[in-house]
């Protein structure tokens, strides 16, 4: 069976949702604690989200040196899957697994709110059971996912596709595009191979059709099919 | 000896600063007039054990570069006392 490990850091949350939504999908999910330096044979890794370290320095600054997260990058090196959430997206820019940073919003607010999101790519390690182009309404929460790159950086990032999710408006809908002032409305993003994939929304809290919409789920049968059949892009 | 090292980080130029458009329309709003470039960073003190200013101004160096800024949003500036 796909294991599919889960870090918890000193303020993660949603890591409980995050493991049911593997579990729904037909994956083992495991619980790892940011001290541990194995990933007790997780063939991929989910960075959740939350408040590591309580954002102390910058989010994700100090999560990033955590005693787990050299195995992390190795597992990502050796060519497994990387998934950050939120914070753990801010985690993987902070370790340089992602190019560029989260900023704090343009409106200075925090932003808990559902948004819509285009999947740019569907051949990534936990996109694959979208449509490509699909438009999907999913939460945020957040008050540092602005995201900035150098422009070479991102010019880089457009020409090869690497945009994962994207803020899209959707005419006539009644939830804000653009939440927080990315730069080219963007919402997540993944490394050349598709492997490491890091986004701000949280598909793991409307995952599931008892709250309303299972919009999210699909990440994760998308990464424990992928990983499981190692028919990776 | 022991330095004191003062740590200076503020935004890139070029990079919206948020923080810093507000207190520059907050200061404006007050009355204070002909601000311009307002910027919001951090200030980080550190004490630092080393033989000379410049050894511990070069240990510093290697703290921002690896931890205290982040080279894609942040420059930063070392000040070291009685160096």
């Amino acid at each position: 069976m796909t294991r599919i490990a889960v870090i918890r850091y000193p303020g993660s949350n949603c890591e409980t949702e995050t493991l049911a939504a593997i579990v729904r999908a037909g994956g083992d999910a495991i619980l790892l604690d940011y001290r541990d330096t194995t990933l007790h044979g997780a063939d991929a890794v989910i960075l959740p989200g939350g408040f590591s370290y309580g954002d102390y320095l910058r989010s994700g600054a100090i999560a990033r040196f955590a005693p787990v997260m050299t195995a992390v990058t190795e597992l990502a090196r050796a060519g497994g899957a990387v998934i950050g959430i939120c914070n753990g997206f801010q985690v993987l820019c902070e370790a340089h697994l992602l190019p560029g940073a989260l900023q704090r919003n343009e409106q200075q607010r925090f932003v808990s709110r559902p948004v819509d999101v285009r999947i740019e790519r569907t051949d990534t390690v936990c996109t694959t059971d979208y449509a490509p182009g699909e438009v999907i309404r999913i939460p945020i929460a957040h008050g540092e996912g602005r995201y900035v790159a150098e422009p070479g950086t991102l010019a880089q990032l457009e020409a090869e596709h690497r945009v994962v999710l994207r803020y899209v408006a959707v005419p006539g809908s009644d939830v804000p595009f653009n939440p927080n002032g990315s730069m080219n409305d963007i919402a997540g993003i993944c490394d050349s191979t598709g492997r490491i994939v890091g986004f701000m929304p949280h598909p793991e809290r409307l995952a599931d059709v008892t709250l309303g919409s299972d919009a999210g789920q699909r990440f994760f049968t998308s990464l424990v099919r992928n990983v499981g059949a190692r028919s990776l892009v | 000896m022991t330095f004191r090292v003062h740590v200076r980080i503020i935004p890139r130029s070029g990079l919206l600063d948020p923080q810093g458009q507000a207190i520059e329309h907050a200061l404006g709003a007050l009355g204070f007039s002909g601000i311009a470039g307002v910027r919001v960073g951090k200030a980080i003190e550190l004490g630092v054990e080393a033989r000379s200013a410049t050894e511990a101004e070069t240990s510093v160096r290697a703290m921002c570069e690896r931890l205290l800024a982040n080279p894609v949003t942040e420059d930063f500036i070392i000040e070291t006392e009685g160096a």
